[in-house]
C-alpha cells in the first residue's frame, strides 16, 4: 500500500519514511543509545539472533519499569503500543563495544514474557528480581520465585499502585499512614 | 566414578558425570540456581540410595559469607554437588525510596549500596542524571578529575578490603590486619576530603560537593608513597608462598564462555583472559587521558581473580599519581543555577541566590522525561544506573545493576565439584557486597 502511494504521488511531501528495522524491530535513539522495541512475542528470537550474529554475547541486565500515571509522553515508536509495564534489556557487544537497550511493552491484563534463560542463563537472577518486585512472569524461567523479598510477601513492590508503606509507631496519639 | 585403595578401603576420590543423561548433566552444570523446589523434591535420589546427598544451609549468619548470604549446599560427602545463593536478608527497598527523592538526594540513598565502594554508587547515579539534563560534557574539567581521583581512591580502599576479608577468610589474620590498616590510611584521606568515612555523597549532578581542601597533594602523595611499598610486602607474604598458591589455585575455576553467558563483569571476567574495562574500553570521565594496563588473569581461578585485585590497587595508585599531579585549575561544579546551589558568598548578597538555593534543597531541579542508562568500572564490575524520568524532580524509576547481584550467579559453577573448604575461598574471590545485591 505504501508503495502505491508514492508512485501516485511521487513528489508528496507527506509520505512517511519507512520506521528503521533491525531484524524486525523497530529502532530508536534515545540520548545516543540504540533502543531496539520488539514486541513480547519476539524479544526472545531477537536477542537470540543478536547473540548469534552480531556478537552481543553478554545480557548486563533486565529491569521493570511500572509507567501507571507517568505523565509525560513515552518515547515509543509507532507500531509500539505503549503499556502500563516495561520490561528493559541490556545488551552488550564487546568485540565493537556498542551496547542495545531493548524495551518491552507488556500489558496489564497479561503480565508475562518469555523468559530470555535459554539465551542467556545470567538472565535467572534479574528476572526472578522483575517478578518480584513487579509481577511479571517469565514463561519457561527453571525457578520463578521471590528473590529479595520474603516468599510469603503479599503484592509487588516496584508498583506504582503499591505504596511506600510505613512500620506502625508504638506512640500514643499517633496515627501511621498507609 | 573411580575408586582408589586407600588404608581406610576403596575411597570414590573423583567426582564423576559419566552415565549421566543429558537432563541430569545440564541440571548438574547448571547447578540448583535454575531449579525450582518442587524439580529438587521429584529429582531427588529415593530413600536409601547410596549416592544419597545432604543439604546444608551455609549463611545467613556464616562469617565468610561477607554479611547475609545464605547458601545452600548440597553435599555428596564433603563434595560440593549443587548450590544456591539466596539473597535479599538485606533488602531495604532502595530503589523504592528513590522515586520519593529528588534527584539531588538520590545519590545519598545509593551510597548505601555498595558500602564498600561508596562513590562508585554516587559517580553512577549522577552520571546518568546528567545524562538525562544534558550536561554530561559541560562538567568543569577539575570536577572530573576530583571524582576521578575519588573513584581510585576508592578502589584501592575496597581492594584493600577485599583482601583484609579475603585473608581472613583463610584465616590469615596478619593479612586481615594489614589490609585494615592500609584502608584506614585511604578512609582518612576520604574524611578529610568528603568529611566522611563511608557514604560520601560527595559527588553530585553538576559537580562535587567541595573543592579539594588544603594539603590534599601532599596527603594523597604520602598515601601512595606509604602503601606501594606495603603491596611488595604482600606479594611477599602471599602471592610467593606456596601454601597461599595451594590454597587458590585451580579454585573456583570458571571459563569465559559460562562468564559471558551468565553475565559477571569486573576482575571475575578478567580473570578468564577478557581484558574488558569500561575504564579503557568504553572511557568515561578522563580515563582516556592517563595511563594504566588491564590487568587480566589466565586460569580463571580464584588466584587469578586475587592476584588482579592486588595488581589493580598498582594500577590505581599509578593513575593516582597521574591525576594529583595533572589536577587543573577551576571550578569545581557547573555554574547552572538551576542545577547546582550558588556559592555561599552569593547568598548572602543576592536574594535571586537565595531563591535558587532554597528551592535547589527544597523542591530540587527538574529533569526532562526520558531514560538513561550509565555505566562505570566499580572495584567489583559494571555498576550501572537505568533512570527513567517523567519531567519533575523525583525520578520515575531508578533501577542500579549492582555488579555483585549478577556475579554471585557465577558461585554456583565455581563451587560445583569442588570441597566445600573450597567454597569459602569461592565465596571470597566473588567479593560480593551484600548491601548492593539486596538493595
Amino acid at each position: 500500500m505504501a508503495d502505491a502511494t508514492v508512485d501516485e504521488n511521487p513528489a508528496g511531501p507527506e509520505v512517511e519514511p519507512e520506521p528503521e528495522r533491525r531484524h524486525g524491530a523497530l529502532v530508536t535513539e534515545s540520548r545516543g543509545d540504540v533502543v531496539l522495541h520488539p514486541s513480547r512475542h519476539e524479544v526472545v528470537d531477537l536477542v537470540r539472533t543478536l547473540r548469534d550474529d552480531e556478537g552481543y554475547w553478554m545480557c548486563l541486565d533486565v529491569c521493570g519499569v511500572d509507567y501507571l500515571g507517568y505523565g509525560a509522553p513515552r518515547a515509543l515508536p509507532v507500531g509500539a503500543g505503549p503499556e502500563r509495564f516495561e520490561v528493559v534489556y541490556l545488551l552488550i557487544n564487546h568485540r565493537d563495544r556498542t551496547r542495545l537497550r531493548i524495551r518491552v511493552q507488556v500489558p496489564e491484563h497479561d503480565a508475562v514474557v518469555p523468559t530470555m534463560f535459554e539465551v542467556h542463563p545470567g538472565t535467572e537472577a534479574p528476572e526472578r528480581e522483575v517478578f518480584d518486585m513487579f509481577g511479571i512472569a517469565f514463561a519457561g524461567h527453571p525457578d520463578l520465585t521471590r528473590i529479595l523479598m520474603p516468599e510469603d510477601w503479599d503484592g509487588h513492590p516496584l508498583r506504582k499502585d503499591y505504596g511506600i508503606g510505613a512500620i506502625p509507631v508504638q506512640c500514643k496519639g499517633v496515627e501511621t499512614q498507609p | 566414578m573411580s575408586t582408589v585403595q586407600t588404608s581406610e578401603g576403596a575411597q570414590e576420590m573423583v567426582f564423576s558425570r559419566k552415565g549421566m543423561g543429558a537432563d541430569e548433566l545440564l541440571r548438574e552444570l547448571g547447578s540448583v540456581l535454575r531449579m525450582s523446589e518442587a524439580d529438587a523434591q521429584t529429582s531427588a535420589p529415593p530413600d536409601g540410595d547410596e549416592a544419597e546427598t545432604m543439604i546444608i544451609n551455609m549463611g545467613p549468619q556464616h562469617p565468610s559469607t561477607h554479611g547475609v548470604l545464605r547458601l545452600m549446599l548440597e553435599l555428596d560427602g564433603e563434595t560440593v554437588v549443587r548450590s544456591k545463593p539466596i539473597i535479599g536478608y538485606l533488602h531495604t527497598g532502595m530503589e523504592k525510596t528513590a522515586e520519593d527523592l529528588t534527584f539531588l538526594q538520590g545519590p545519598t540513598n545509593v551510597t548505601r549500596m555498595d558500602y564498600a565502594s561508596p562513590l562508585f554508587n554516587v559517580l553512577v547515579v549522577t552520571a546518568a542524571t546528567e545524562k538525562l539534563l544534558g550536561i554530561t560534557d559541560d562538567i568543569p574539567e577539575r570536577a572530573t578529575w576530583i571524582r576521578m581521583l575519588l573513584c581510585e581512591l576508592n578502589r584501592m580502599s575496597s581492594h584493600l578490603l577485599f583482601l583484609a576479608t579475603n585473608g581472613l577468610d583463610m584465616g590469615a589474620t596478619s593479612v586481615m590486619i594489614y589490609g585494615w590498616r592500609e584502608r584506614e590510611q585511604v578512609l582518612r584521606i576520604f574524611e578529610k576530603i568528603t568529611g566522611l568515612r563511608m557514604n560520601h555523597n560527595f559527588i553530585r549532578p553538576g559537580g562535587v560537593a567541595a573543592d579539594l581542601p588544603d594539603g590534599w597533594y601532599d596527603d594523597i602523595l604520602a598515601l601512595c608513597d606509604a602503601v606501594e611499598p606495603r603491596l611488595e610486602e604482600y606479594d611477599t607474604l602471599m602471592t610467593g608462598q606456596p601454601m597461599w598458591r595451594d590454597r587458590f589455585q585451580g579454585v573456583g575455576v570458571i571459563n569465559a564462555q559460562e562468564v559471558y553467558a551468565l553475565g559477571a563483569t569486573g576482575p571475575i571476567l578478567r580473570s578468564t583472559g577478557v581484558a574488558w574495562d569500561l575504564r579503557r574500553d568504553e572511557p568515561y570521565l578522563a580515563y582516556d587521558q592517563v595511563d594504566f594496563d588491564v590487568v587480566v588473569g589466565s586460569y580463571g581461578d580464584a588466584f587469578d581473580r586475587f592476584a588482579i585485585r592486588l595488581n589493580e590497587i598498582r594500577e590505581s595508585i599509578r593513575i593516582v599519581r597521574q591525576v594529583i599531579d595533572a589536577m587543573p585549575a577551576g571550578d569545581y561544579r557547573i555554574q547552572d543555577k538551576k542545577v547546582t546551589p550558588p556559592p555561599r558568598a552569593r547568598i548572602d548578597e543576592s536574594m535571586e541566590a537565595l531563591i535558587h538555593h532554597f528551592k535547589i534543597f527544597t523542591e530540587g531541579f527538574k529533569v526532562p522525561a526520558g531514560e538513561a542508562y550509565a555505566s562505570v568500572e566499580s572495584p567489583r564490575g559494571e555498576l550501572g544506573c537505568y533512570i527513567v524520568a517523567d519531567g519533575g524532580a523525583k525520578p520515575w524509576r531508578v533501577h542500579v545493576r549492582g555488579p555483585s547481584f549478577i556475579n554471585l550467579q557465577t558461585l554456583p559453577h565455581m563451587m560445583h565439584g569442588g570441597l566445600i573448604a573450597d567454597a569459602v575461598v569461592s565465596i571470597s574471590s566473588v567479593d560480593p557486597i551484600m548491601g548492593e545485591v539486596d538493595r
